[in-house]
């Protein structure tokens, strides 16, 4: 093996919150020896697909109590409230703070940063840059990181495996794909910022780098995924390939209708529908602002009913954005249009946009605390690999990009402390893990083997048991099923034949090493769900409707076994809102 | 669909290959992958890693335009795979190459590390001589002051235009169309006072002046940044300033 490299401080993942992470870090260290790994370069984190914006309070009109009400409602309830109150609390200087370093927020006219309506907020609180937030958010952290000459950056490094020694994270095993070299890099603690898992699933808005590396490899060193069964569902998706078509598309005034041209929406408890030409359309919390899970749920409802559009990639509803007219369509959402144009084949100026519910985000994640300390000392996780929890049983679109900003901020910090804290390290321990990991790969990847599997066969297998086991819908017998299939899948992946067995940036090695990360990230969610007997925001039970806040008002926490994980339970800290009924519709 | 189309079923996709451990010479290996209307050259070269030969290297992530991982040469031009159809090409064959005037890592693994070095070098990042404190709130800019500028913010660093820059084939100390558009960038954003800072490199030799103004750049560019405007518009600030640098005061408007 190659000599070791160390740092005080080690992110995995270049994402938005990693790069928040190593931001606040460095600024407030300088001295620190702060070191970036990610598996592709930073400017391709799958932060930059999201669309819509990133919620936190600005307005006059706003107040941080409503933000944190329609959270905790939008989470039905799961989410740690004290977690949400600093969130809510720090979200808008965070944002300021971004715009300080120079994200092009779209304006009003005095000059002021403009807000858009979403999904579940009671008041208009989204920040926007037309309609590529994500894509200015992380391109300004990036290119802010970079006046950081002290950070040290791995970009294309696939980390496989945590160093964990005397109890504590000390770094990561990790592949430099350019020359497959195995090295160790030491580091006194670690941030994990490697985002989702979304490619789980077969139908998801995620990009192809969403394979959950971070959760398995915090799962496998024996820290709990929790909530891993809250996965949400995007209500408008293209049919096919699933690309996101942004909430700010209904924010802006879209409409969702049927086969009937009937707003179907107004059939399942989210309020009237006023005409789109009404001033006061559209509504906020109403209709087509409903949250995300009741509004998958009702298509699924719909194509039950038969009122859905039969197409060659699957059924779908129309989003129907005509009457805002080319000018608002170019303003405000010129990347939907194009999208649609490239990937539908249609411009929607002039003709509705086929859409259907998609895989999108994982509210579960590494359990940490406020401060993204993990249960194991020197590891921190933030971002979507992480679960604070903010999001509980469903997250509210907008603050997702808002939680990257908040929580990779704390956890920079409080990791950046802990680094300082703690200073030792078992050298040859840690060089001994390396080794072994370098021939765990060797082995079970990189020697000729006669007749194994294809990394895509079982791949498609592991999409197919997600998709109908733990899909919008679920039930007993369907999770028990997925839950075999993925025991089975993992017995043969590790059967794999690769037919690329050299160095230098081999991709098929990096698909192997992703799919291992699915089957455990799969693993998490099919078991957490069907443990779970109840339902509860996007968490929906046929043969259990019912939320149950006597049994179920807890998160799950899942931990990797030999054979099924175990599954335990841990309460929910309540504040000052008590559980209720969760209402939409004006 | 054409009836050719329809009838070929299949199209040709000849894929350039190098392995820097075997090869000493790049060579094309020809694969028949099935024609979809709705596939874009990336699903043809992923349907082949998948299922025929899992030794096909290239990159790619977000397939939809912007994360700008998947850059190629498709018959000869500058693309993004993920949006450039099979269809465009029939009937074939189609040439998959790495994007030109970059070193190859492997296949269609090109390395980056020149134009990584350089995006640093412009420093593209908000120059204040004295920030205002977050607690203050955000900096005005009114819609038209981020017209100024926001179009040379959209660059997703693709490089297509560098592999169509016939200056950066043959000078790679050329700081190149991508990264001197986003000095302009933050040049133009009303909340940046880092113009001095950056002159010395964007109006030296490596800089404005070693683009010939070909324009194959905003031709290519999958996101209408218009990197060649940027330059051109650099290049008249340049001339002005030197010439302004005569003058005993400054004309109305044309200060900075």
């Amino acid at each position: 093996m190659a000599d070791d490299l160390q740092h005080d401080l080690l992110i995995v993942g270049g994402g938005g919150a990693g790069l928040r992470a190593v931001i606040a870090a460095a600024d407030a260290y300088p001295d620190l020896a702060v070191a970036m790994l990610s598996k592709g370069y930073p400017i391709r984190s799958h932060t930059l697909s999201a669309e819509g914006g990133p919620a936190a309070v600005i307005k006059e009109n706003d107040s941080l109590e409503d933000h944190i009400h329609d959270t905790i409602s939008g989470a039905d309830w799961l989410a740690d409230q004290d977690a949400v109150e600093a969130f809510v609390r720090e979200a808008p200087g965070e944002m300021v703070q971004l715009e300080h370093w120079g994200c092009p927020w779209s304006r009003e006219e005095d000059g002021s940063v403009a807000v858009r309506p979403f999904g579940g907020m009671r008041i208009r609180r989204t920040w926007y840059a037309a309609d590529k937030t994500g894509f200015h958010m992380l391109h300004a952290l990036f290119q802010t990181s970079l006046k950081h000459t002290q950070v040290t950056r791995y970009d294309e490094w696939f980390a496989t495996r945590l160093l964990v020694e005397d109890g504590r994270c000390q770094g990561v095993a990790a592949v430099e794909l350019r020359t497959g070299v195995m090295r160790v890099v030491r580091a006194k603690a670690v941030i994990l910022c490697t985002g989702g898992g979304g490619r789980v699933f077969p139908f998801t808005t995620n990009a192809a780098i969403k394979t959950g590396d971070g959760m398995a490899m915090a799962y496998r060193a024996g820290v709990a995924l929790k909530d891993m069964e809250f996965v949400q569902y995007h209500p408008t998706g293209l049919p096919g390939t699933g690309i996101l078509i942004t909430e700010a598309a209904r924010g802006e005034g879209g409409i969702l209708v049927n086969t009937e041209g009937r707003r179907y929406l107004q059939d399942y408890n989210l309020g009237e529908p006023l005409d789109v030409s009404d001033p006061s359309h559209p509504q906020l919390r109403t209709m087509e602002l409903g949250p995300r899970d009741k509004l998958s749920q009702a298509f699924m409802k719909e194509q039950e009913a038969g009122r859905v559009f039969e197409g060659e990639y699957g059924t779908y509803t129309h989003l129907d954005v005509r009457h805002l007219g080319e000018r608002l369509i170019n303003e405000r959402i010129p990347f939907v249009r194009e999208l649609a144009k490239d990937y539908a084949g249609i411009d929607p100026v002039h003709a509705p946009i086929p859409v259907r519910p998609v895989v999108h985000y994982m509210m579960g994640g590494i359990d940490t605390d406020m401060e993204g300390a993990t249960s194991l000392p020197g590891l921190y996780a933030a971002g979507e690999c992480a679960c604070v929890s903010i999001n509980g049983a469903n997250r509210l679109g907008s603050n997702s990009l808002t939680e990257l900003l908040v929580f990779g901020r704390r956890a920079g910090h409080a990791a950046a402390v802990w680094a300082q804290e703690h200073p030792e390290f078992d050298q040859a321990s840690l060089r001994a893990q390396g080794a072994d990991e370098q021939e765990r790969i060797a082995s079970s990847y990189l020697r000729p083997r006669e007749g194994g599997e294809r990394i895509a066969a079982i791949r498609r297998e592991l999409n197919e048991a997600m998709e109908d086991g733990a899909g919008v819908y679920r039930d007993g017998a369907r999770l028990q099923a997925a839950t075999e299939t993925i025991a089975e899948l993992r017995g043969r992946a590790s059967h794999l034949a690769l037919d690329d067995h050299s160095h230098s940036f081999n991709t098929e090695l990096t698909a192997a090493l992703e799919l291992e990360s699915l089957l455990d990230v799969g693993e998490a969610v099919a078991h957490s769900a069907l443990a779970r007997t109840e339902s509860r925001g996007s968490h929906q039970r046929t043969d259990h409707p019912e939320r149950d806040d006597e049994n179920f008002l807890r998160h799950s926490l899942a931990y990797r076994a030999d054979g099924a994980p175990r599954i335990e339970y841990s309460d929910v800290t309540i504040t000052s809102w008590p559980p209720a009924e969760r209402t939409y519709g004006s | 669909m054409t009836s050719e189309a329809t009838a070929a079923r299949t199209v040709t996709l000849e894929v350039f290959r190098y392995h820097p451990e075997r090869d000493e010479e790049p060579s094309f290996q020809s694969y028949e992958v099935p024609y979809r209307e709705e596939w874009v050259v990336l699903d043809a070269l992923n349907w082949l890693k998948d299922e025929v030969d899992g030794t096909l290297s290239y990159r790619w992530s977000c397939r939809m335009g912007v994360c700008g991982s998947c850059g190629m040469m498709v018959n000869g031009l500058p693309r993004l795979t993920c949006n450039a159809f099979l269809r465009e090409f029939l009937p074939g064959p189609i040439r998959v190459e790495p994007l030109r005037g970059f070193p190859v890592e492997r296949d269609m693994v090109t390395v980056l590390d020149d134009f990584m070095g350089k995006l640093t070098e412009v420093k593209p990042w908000i120059i204040r001589e004295q920030e205002q404190p977050v607690e203050e709130g955000e900096y005005r800019q009114t819609p038209s002051q981020l017209a100024d500028f926001k179009q040379f913010s959209m660059c997703i660093n693709c490089m297509l235009c560098y592999a169509a820059c016939p200056v950066y084939e043959h000078e790679e100390e050329f700081i190149g169309p991508a990264a001197l558009a986003l000095a302009q960038r933050y040049n133009l954003d009303s909340r940046d006072q880092g113009n001095e800072q950056r002159q010395r490199l964007i109006w030296s030799d490596e800089g404005i002046w070693d683009c010939t103004f070909v324009g194959e750049c905003s031709a290519v560019c999958p996101k209408n940044v218009d990197p060649a405007g940027a330059i051109q518009q650099a290049k008249v600030e340049a001339t002005n300033s030197f010439f302004l640098s005569f003058l005993p005061f400054t004309p109305p408007g044309m200060g900075r």
